[in-house]
């Protein structure tokens, strides 16, 4: 029998309409565990580095995580892997809900997409009973829409439905895959499903998921939710409140947002706007939120109340479900001061499946190509004076790849070498072609510059996290701080968090020293890779402050779900190394070089060009990378992926002006 | 003290649907903890209690495993409370012959709410445990009933919950068939 997992992938090739169930190698789940880590050894070995992301050769991979659907609290993680067409590497967004647990009731641990279908269809997963069927009637329906049709058409309340809007179906760039009240959104995983003329996957199972040690892994799941409780009553002291307790950051709870509108830029991550957050500002944003949100919910399994119904009469389409940050994209993008506005677009943008992070920051970007002549009224027929209705005219016309949307459907990178005539001058905010999150600080922070930089996953907020992002000004709050910090891989980052001041001697940009700082990136993107590994959220593990998942006690719940013997030396140093490892080959493999481990320009005004080299430097070398930041042979031998080395070997990788100095 | 009376103890679930956040935690855990040997697998399809989720409805309720009937009902009820259309059946706790609610899926066979009786008791019920939200609270209390009315011990219940069963399959399969296969089965023994 096995555990945690059920064993059993779902070979779907919509080319053919060939599905198979087949069985999985024990031994890839003892190297990689599973999510993440079985998704990237399947892109490695079956999808050639040459793939078109938009080809049918291309794999579109529903990946659960190896615990979701057990007992573990917020452990119902999918996490969706292919190669993105807009950063052109591997994207691995991901999304919480319902969907993982339910495909694991149904039998499976992951459902593989290859080929294309000749019609638009979707997949009906029914335990051992799996459909392709006809999905003409949703072509072009939103995904709240969809969901409801799936629903009823199969007279099943309790499916669960991840599908694409409109968006996906043009293959925007960065269309998104909507779940519930979740999505994975980043890097265009929707317009590859829209490629494959994949509309939706409903899925429904009612069998067993096993744990190999019951009674050790209960208590280990109880420890977790008394410390949750614990967690509820006793927030983090001198971070904003917002960052103070569990979750993703409570958006939908929480009416204080002094931290995300003072402190983010607004526009296309141009302006800061330091005086935004007045009283009366916060007295209107929070009846417009109190009457938008109809009830708090969750993912499958988890406590906390991340996401909200959102219901109200100007809404433009029917109730949806939303989550974070969303409700304020919009708003900063188009620099709207009207929370109402940013309800009311999120809500017709998520229907359409576009990702809430980039569209708004495209949006923003084209605006600002209009107003210095570079797009004129002829691209913009009819273009609206005032923010909100540009806004909303260009979500049109980017859905639907419509006139000038056909070019913004890419992406600001791709969109603004299109368009030329100095528009790559605008494109200020993007890493390996994809957008950023808009936050312009003032000095050079070492810690995110190696997380910006190499993450990637390529999006900050799932390489950050446990680690508050600014020093504490006084001495005993810091010394207050780390007494209860369990969670704190070592003592040399309690250490360090201590001695961290705002100014002087234990300040940025050359505190800390290299060793740690090393240490600090690689403990907080370990945390990440776990989490992507497990299906457990990051909201109660890699990204909050103090979580109630950690290295001190991951290890033992992994170990007790699977029945493998896993210590945090096994986890950390060998299998999540290994899947790190992998992932960074992956996209070496589709050219991915150090040149590209760059944050944005202007993302602190105070850089320090050879601090920075050296930090790059020493942290491939910390990782057991080249120069170029390419994994060496010696290090991926060390990994069980020889075969890894021998193929970055064979096509010539390592010797492309950089010698492999390990080998 | 009146000669005659005596206390019984009920156990009460509060159900506050204002309060529930949808994550199926309930179920997950009722399933966990009914598995032989406990927590060793866990299925909603198997849990005593049942999460009605249409959230664009605005529609969460939790409902418990009732008592098994071999029959539907003569007449259907249908709820709309504060504009919410609740589905026919939804409130009903049994398990039925008109739905799939609260029956094993392997078998078939009926399942009922025990409130976790456990030995050593549980604190709590676990889908109350392991709801941080509240919407289910747990309350115990003792009543004075008259003499007689008092409920069976515990050890009675065991003995309930397989002649439920076993009435269960005799209306499934006809009690002829049920009596030939535990004659069957007891040569076998």
């Amino acid at each position: 029998m096995r555990y945690a997992e059920t064993g059993y992938n779902l070979e779907i090739d919509l080319s053919s309409g060939n599905i198979e169930k087949v069985q999985t190698d024990p031994a890839l789940t003892e190297l990689h565990l599973g999510g993440l880590g079985t998704n990237a050894r399947i892109l490695w070995d079956r999808v050639p580095p040459e793939t078109d992301p938009l080809a049918p050769e291309n794999l579109l991979i529903f990946g659960t995580g190896l615990l979701a659907g057990t007992p573990a609290p917020g452990a119902n993680r999918t996490i969706v892997t292919t190669y993105s067409p807009q950063t052109l590497l591997m994207a691995y967004s991901m999304m919480g809900g319902f969907f993982a647990p339910e495909l694991k009731y149904a039998g499976y641990d992951k459902v593989i997409f290859s080929g294309r279908s000749p019609e638009l269809v979707y997949i009906w997963i029914n335990n051992d009973k799996v459909e392709i069927r006809d999905a003409s009637h949703l072509q072009g329906k939103g995904v709240v829409e969809t969901e409801e049709l799936i629903k009823q058409e199969l007279e099943d309340q309790d499916v669960q439905v991840a599908s694409i809007g409109l968006a996906g179906e043009n293959s925007v760039y960065y269309a998104s895959v909507e779940h519930a009240r979740s999505s994975a959104s980043r890097a265009g995983i929707g317009a590859v499903m829209g490629s494959k003329n994949l509309k939706a996957v409903a899925v429904r199972g009612t069998k067993d998921v096993n744990i190999a040690r019951p009674g050790n892994f209960i208590e280990l799941c109880n420890e977790v939710l008394g410390y949750i409780q614990w967690r509820a009553d006793n927030p983090v002291q001198h971070v904003p409140p917002i960052l103070a307790g569990l979750g993703s950051p409570q958006e939908m709870a929480i009416h204080d947002e002094a931290w995300h509108t003072t402190a983010f830029s607004w526009g296309n991550a141009r302006y800061r706007r330091k005086e935004f957050w007045t009283e009366e500002v916060e007295d209107e944003w929070s009846s417009v939120q109190d009457g938008a949100v109809q009830r708090l919910i969750s993912c499958y399994n988890c406590p906390m109340k991340c996401g909200a119904i959102i219901a109200y009469p100007t809404l433009e389409l029917s109730k949806y479900m939303m989550k974070c940050y969303s409700k304020l994209t919009y708003v900063m993008g188009a620099m709207v001061d009207n929370l109402d506005f940013g309800f009311r677009i999120a809500g017709l943008a998520q229907g359409y499946g576009v990702d809430s992070y980039t569209a708004p920051q495209v949006m923003a970007f084209a605006i600002e190509l209009y107003e210095n002549g570079i797009l004129t009224d002829e691209d913009l027929p009819n273009f609206p004076p005032d923010s909100e209705g540009r806004f909303f005219y260009l979500l049109e016309k980017i859905v639907h790849r419509e006139g000038i949307g056909d070019v913004l459907a890419n992406g600001v990178y791709w969109a603004a070498r299109q368009i030329g005539n100095g528009a790559e001058d605008y494109d200020s905010n993007t890493i390996k072609k994809h957008e950023q999150i808009p936050i312009k600080l003032g000095m050079l922070n070492p810690i995110f510059f190696l997380m910006h930089s190499t993450g990637e996953k390529i999006n900050i907020t799932q390489i950050e996290g446990q680690l508050p992002q600014a020093p504490f000004p006084n001495k005993e709050d810091r010394e207050e701080f780390v007494k209860d910090w369990f969670q704190a891989p070592s003592e040399n980052i309690k250490d360090f968090f201590v001695k961290w001041e705002p100014r002087g001697e234990y300040a940025f940009p050359y505190f800390p020293d290299f060793q740690t700082a090393c240490e600090l990136v690689e403990w907080q993107e370990t945390m990440h890779y776990i989490d992507d590994t497990t299906g457990i959220c990051a909201g109660l593990s890699s990204f909050p402050i103090k979580p109630p998942y950690h290295i001190h006690n991951l290890p033992a719940l992994i170990s007790a779900g699977t029945g493998l013997d896993i210590d945090k030396g096994e986890l950390w140093d060998k299998i999540i190394k290994r899947n790190r490892c992998l992932l960074r080959a992956i996209n070496t493999r589709r050219g991915l070089r150090r040149k590209d481990d760059k944050p944005p320009e202007d993302h602190w005004k105070k850089r320090f060009p050879e601090h920075e080299a050296k930090l790059l430097d020493e942290y491939y070398k910390f990782k057991g990378w080249n120069s170029e930041g390419i994994p060496t042979r010696e290090t991926l031998r060390s990994l069980d992926l020889d075969h890894v080395g021998e193929d970055l070997e064979k096509r010539g990788i390592y010797d492309n002006g950089q010698k492999d100095e390990d080998s | 003290m009146t000669m005659g009376k005596k206390t019984k103890t009920v156990k009460l679930i509060n159900i506050d649907l204002e309060k529930c956040n949808g994550c199926r935690a309930c179920e997950m855990i009722c399933s966990a903890f009914h598995a032989s040997e406990k927590y060793s697998s866990n299925n909603p399809a198997r849990s005593r209690i049942r999460m009605i989720r249409r959230p664009l409805e605005d529609i969460y309720l939790p409902v418990y495993a009732g008592e098994y009937t071999a029959a539907e009902c003569m007449g259907r009820d249908k709820y709309i409370i504060d504009g919410r259309e609740y589905d026919e059946c939804d409130f009903c706790r049994a398990s039925c012959p008109s739905r799939d609610a609260f029956k094993e899926p392997d078998s078939g066979l009926p399942l009922k709410c025990d409130m976790c009786e456990d030995d050593p008791p549980q604190e709590e019920p676990l889908c109350v445990k392991w709801c941080l939200s509240d919407a289910l609270t747990y309350e115990v209390r003792e009543e004075e009933v008259e003499d007689g009315e008092v409920e069976e011990k515990q050890e009675d219940l065991t003995q309930e919950e397989m002649e439920r069963s076993i009435k269960a399959l005799a209306d499934k399969y006809g009690l002829d068939k049920v009596a030939n296969s535990m004659a069957r089965l007891l040569k076998k023994e």
